[in-house]
């Protein structure tokens, strides 16, 4: 099974350069030298080991809710039918995304027909074959995507986010 | 895939952080921020004892809180010389935006040049001038004595008029009082430059000259009408995309039926009916969209009129009013003058509006019922007419402006709660400067004269033609032509001989060269043209006053240093004034060189004073200390007192029945429809298979200069997408993501083609001024009698150039209309 982290953008540029507290700064922290005085700390989150579901508990184009990293952060598995580059799963088809829009925090809603995650306060789009681009709306991040690996029994486990949630400054609450 | 940050931690705003106002400076409705800033070395905490917010951050933050903040709001910048974090997020107490924040705004703090996170290094840090055979970094003394030198020398040799001028008149970024008085006090002041245009048209006039010959000024109600108005007109306005949060904060609560109680208190028994919008559009946009789900179709009419036909929809509502007597007689009597005339000239039917508008009979009577049956018990219907680049860069402009401003006068929806008559706008507003009388009307139309061969130097604020101006590409190759014979002709000498350089410059302009100076925040394509760039502060990097599209001033507080060197746009014009009156001493010319005096300003606060506080009606009233008071609501233009601390100003204007017209009154317009007015584009319409609108895109502001260099945008649209119907783009042989050529007699441009099931057959929309694809290469030199261009009627052929590039093939296609799940 290939492991769904190396198939994640990591935001180009930014990554190399430092992100801030970003998931990617360890790493980072090597490649471009910045001022000592200025180096804002850098580390990543630690995510908790997180079970969502099996790949059995999931029906084409049917979303599964779910919540990560804790309870507290609704989101939802998908498996779209047909392989995404971000797709984890034995069809490579399978992905999750919080379902809280980055803009204001509204729930989102799954369009069946066209695999879009929609929000109806201010009318945001984001593709669920696309990992979660905003086709169209307010948020200046796109969909927040979960880091999925799926084992050998088909198991699907959540081990990271691309992006901040909503309503939360660190991804594991602090 | 889509472009993540991979971020998932921010710092949190600590409780003694900084916090500065802001009001955005991207569109014209002037969202309100704060700006937090604090050292690099610290950082709040969790327990709301240790962050800004005073919450428990240890927990989920509800929707719609203050206490969170995106990625995309965040960075470390310098002040004062030293890293600091900074937050730039929404302020909820801000009554225009009410904590929403745009696509565009939200990334104010991404968008702010940072050494450290490497954002936005494109910014100019040093003046740059041309030699050796390639742009240089040198001081300020240098560059501006070079820039004075041969401008002195060309209007010794030419007069004023040899000194072309492109310079920004609005608000916000790349503009506001303090700035727009600076190069207005230079260029109008000290001197009378006539050869002058703005950012985003050939010449130096007005959008909308025909609402204010009629003595309507165009910014004439609030934001909280949108609330209050039985129906809303818009004509040619995206507002969801291009007015954002004044859409979502004041026109969406009105059409899901939440402002019935603020109707209520405020009208009393009137009756109050679920409100309706009209949209005249050509094109179905997002906006449209959204009010279909929040009002439901039954209440929203979208009237897809033929392009460019909106003048005789305007004639036919004022003749079915006027037959019907749904005027507002007793404003009429009190207030206007010239009704009866301008009904007699502008006498359309119902069935001739239907044959030029291609909408049906029926439809165009009902509009008119919207807009002007009184209610219950015969009380006037309350019709907010809202209008923007649709009309403005239009088919004839001004007579089209005078019809829509005619039926708001007969209908008496101008000064009254719940209407209005009103340019939706771009930028904001932040206009002070002398008088521009000498310019003249028509104004020269500059970019014809440029590419005549006319003028002997250019100085550009702001502007970039190469992106913002029609007949585009025969611009740029004629600027390019000029201004190579004097980059060729500096390569001739060395730049520490001044005497050498400033006549081997001439002696170029005097064999058809120009000598161009470009003042700017970024480097732009015009820039690539110029011998000497100047780089200027943008907002937050300097205080900065501007006002919105309901009149709201606000002081944008300085909360980080500029880059390198640059300054703010107000004190390069005072140092190049400064510059010039000292050439001018040297030459002995001591009557001219006093002519450039005053201009010993050390800030832009001097720039305010000097100009917004000595000049503009109700100025007096107005300083920063009292602007800093009064936080992101500001005060609404203009300002009528100061009690209590507070500077009192007017929320609407005309209240009063009394017009800007010599005897206090409003004048009816006549407007006859004469067709496609501008010169070629009936033949264009005839010739060319396919109409080539074109406008703004929500995550885009204005011509990208700052998203060029922005991930999260360029990762979105990294190439200007053309809206197409997909049986079109079966005709064509073109798939999602392909580029395609727009060409017709004008130029020709290219684009990526994005399939829209909504857009009607051979209409296509392509993204304006983007600098991937210039739209305006492909637009007439056409204007109309005031020289107001006409981008949005543009007819064209399109043919493949090539499969989507590896950089769109990632990109979702899918339709930008919001579907419920």
């Amino acid at each position: 099974m290939r492991s769904c982290t190396k198939m994640i953008d990591t935001g180009r540029r930014k990554f190399l350069s430092g992100a801030g507290l970003a998931a990617a700064g360890v790493a980072a922290a090597t490649v471009v030298p910045t001022p000592a005085e200025s180096a804002p700390a850098r580390a990543r989150v630690d995510y908790p080991p997180y079970r969502l579901a099996n790949v059995r508990d999931l029906k084409p184009n049917e979303p599964l809710n779910v919540t990560y990293p804790d309870r507290d952060a609704p989101g939802v598995l998908l498996k779209l039918g047909r392989r995404v580059p971000t797709g984890v799963g034995p069809e490579g088809d399978i992905v999750g995304f919080s379902t809280i829009c980055p803009h204001k925090g509204i729930p989102l809603s799954y369009n069946k027909s066209d695999h879009t995650l929609n929000c109806p306060g201010h009318y945001s789009r984001f593709d669920c074959d696309a990992g979660g681009q905003q086709i169209w709306g307010q948020a200046t991040q796109n969909l927040p995507q979960y880091m999925l690996r799926v084992d050998a029994d088909g198991t699907i486990y959540a081990e990271g986010i691309d992006e901040l949630l909503y309503g939360r400054l660190s991804n594991v609450l602090l | 895939m889509a472009y993540k940050r991979q971020i998932d931690r921010l710092p949190i705003v600590p409780k003694d952080a900084r916090e500065s106002n802001v009001t955005c400076h991207y569109c014209i409705v002037g969202c309100g921020y704060k700006a937090y800033t604090w050292p690099t070395n610290k950082q709040g905490g969790a327990t709301p004892g240790q962050n800004k917010f005073g919450v428990d951050l240890a927990k989920q933050q509800p929707a719609d809180t203050a206490a969170w903040y995106a990625p995309s709001m965040y960075n470390i910048v310098r002040q004062n010389g030293e890293d600091v974090h900074i937050v730039i997020k929404p302020d909820k107490e801000c009554v225009v935006n009410s904590g929403l924040g745009s696509v565009r705004g939200a990334r104010m703090a991404e968008m702010s040049y940072s050494q450290a996170r490497n954002t936005e290094l494109q910014r100019l840090t040093d003046p740059m001038v041309w030699r050796y055979g390639q742009m240089q970094p040198t001081s300020w003394d240098d560059a501006l004595d070079l820039v004075a030198r041969v401008s002195v020398a060309v209007i010794n040799d030419m007069g004023e008029d040899g000194l072309f001028v492109s310079a920004f008149d609005h608000g916000g970024a790349g503009g506001g009082y303090e700035n727009t008085w600076g190069t207005g006090k230079l260029y109008f002041g000290a001197m009378k430059v006539k050869n002058i245009r703005i950012h985003n048209r050939p010449a130096y006039n007005s959008e909308v000259h025909a609402t204010r010959d009629m003595g309507v000024g165009e910014l004439n109600n609030c934001y909280e009408d949108a609330e209050l108005a039985d129906t809303i007109v818009a004509v040619g306005t995206n507002a969801l995309e291009t007015q954002t949060n004044y859409f979502l904060n004041h026109w969406v609560p009105n059409l899901r039926g939440a402002s019935t109680g603020k109707k209520r208190a405020e009208f009393g028994s009137e009756e109050i009916q679920p409100s309706r919008i009209i949209i005249v559009d050509p094109r179905r946009t997002v906006t449209v969209n959204a009010c279909e789900v929040e009002a439901g179709k039954d209440r929203v009419m979208h009237l897809a009129i033929n392009s460019g036909t909106d003048l005789a929809l305007f004639n036919a509502w004022l003749t079915y009013i006027a037959e019907k007597g749904w005027m507002d007689k007793a404003f009429m009597a009190a207030s206007t003058k010239d009704f009866d005339k301008a009904v007699a000239a502008n006498r359309t039917s119902l069935g001739e509006a239907a044959q030029i508008t291609g909408l049906t009979a029926d439809r165009i009577r009902q509009s008119a019922e919207w807009i002007a049956q009184p209610k219950a018990g015969g009380a006037r219907r309350r019709t907010m007419f809202a209008y923007e680049k649709g009309l403005i860069w239009g088919n004839d402009n001004y007579r089209t402006n005078g019809a829509l401003v005619n039926v708001a006068l007969a209908t008496g929806n101008i000064g009254r709660p719940g209407g209005g008559c009103v340019r939706m706008g771009g930028h904001q507003e932040g206009y002070s400067r002398p008088s521009d009388a000498h310019v003249g009307r028509p104004a020269a139309y500059v970019d014809q004269l440029l590419i005549e061969g006319k003028g002997g130097a250019h100085h550009i604020w702001g502007c970039d033609h190469y992106k913002t101006t029609l007949n585009a590409l025969k611009f740029k190759q004629a600027y390019k032509k000029r201004t190579d014979l004097v980059k060729d002709a500096i390569s001739t000498v060395p730049a520490g001989d001044r005497t050498a350089m400033v006549n081997v410059i001439m002696d170029a302009i005097k064999k058809g060269g120009l000598f161009a100076v470009d003042v700017d925040i970024v480097p732009t394509k015009i820039g690539q043209a110029c011998h000497v760039l100047l780089p200027a502060a943008t907002s937050g990097e300097a205080n900065l006053t501007s006002m919105n599209g309901e009149r709201r001033m606000r002081l944008t507080e300085r909360y980080m240093d500029p880059p390198g060197q640059a300054m703010a746009d107000c004190l390069i014009a005072a140092r190049i004034a400064n510059a010039m009156e000292r050439v001018f001493r040297e030459q002995g010319k001591n009557d001219i060189a006093d002519r450039f005096k005053g201009f010993d300003w050390k800030s832009e606060e001097d720039a305010f004073m000097d100009g917004y506080h000595n000049h503009e009606k109700g100025g007096e009233l107005v300083t920063y200390a009292r602007l800093r008071t009064m936080g992101t609501n500001g005060f609404q233009e203009p300002a009528v007192d100061f009690k209590d601390g507070k500077i009192i100003g007017t929320k609407r204007l005309y209240t009063d029945g009394k017009f800007g017209g010599k005897d206090g009154k409003a004048t009816f317009m006549e407007t006859k429809w004469r067709g496609l007015q501008a010169e070629g584009k009936e033949a264009e319409k005839n010739k060319w298979p396919f109409l080539i609108n074109n406008g703004r895109t929500n995550i885009v502001w204005q011509n990208a200069y700052l998203d060029q260099d922005n991930e999260f945008v360029m990762d979105r649209f990294p190439y200007p997408f053309i809206q197409m119907n997909p049986e079109d783009m079966k005709d064509l042989g073109v798939k999602q993501g392909d580029l395609v050529e727009v060409y017709n007699d004008n130029g020709s441009t290219q684009a990526m083609v994005y399939p829209t099931s909504t857009a009607r057959r051979k209409q296509t929309f392509m993204l304006f001024a983007n600098p991937n694809g210039v739209q305006g290469n492909v637009v007439s030199s056409g204007v109309n009698e005031f020289i107001i261009p006409n981008y949005k009627q543009t007819w064209g052929g399109i043919r493949k150039i090539a499969d989507a590039p590896e950089g769109v093939r990632h990109l979702t296609f899918k339709s930008q209309e919001y579907v419920a799940g």
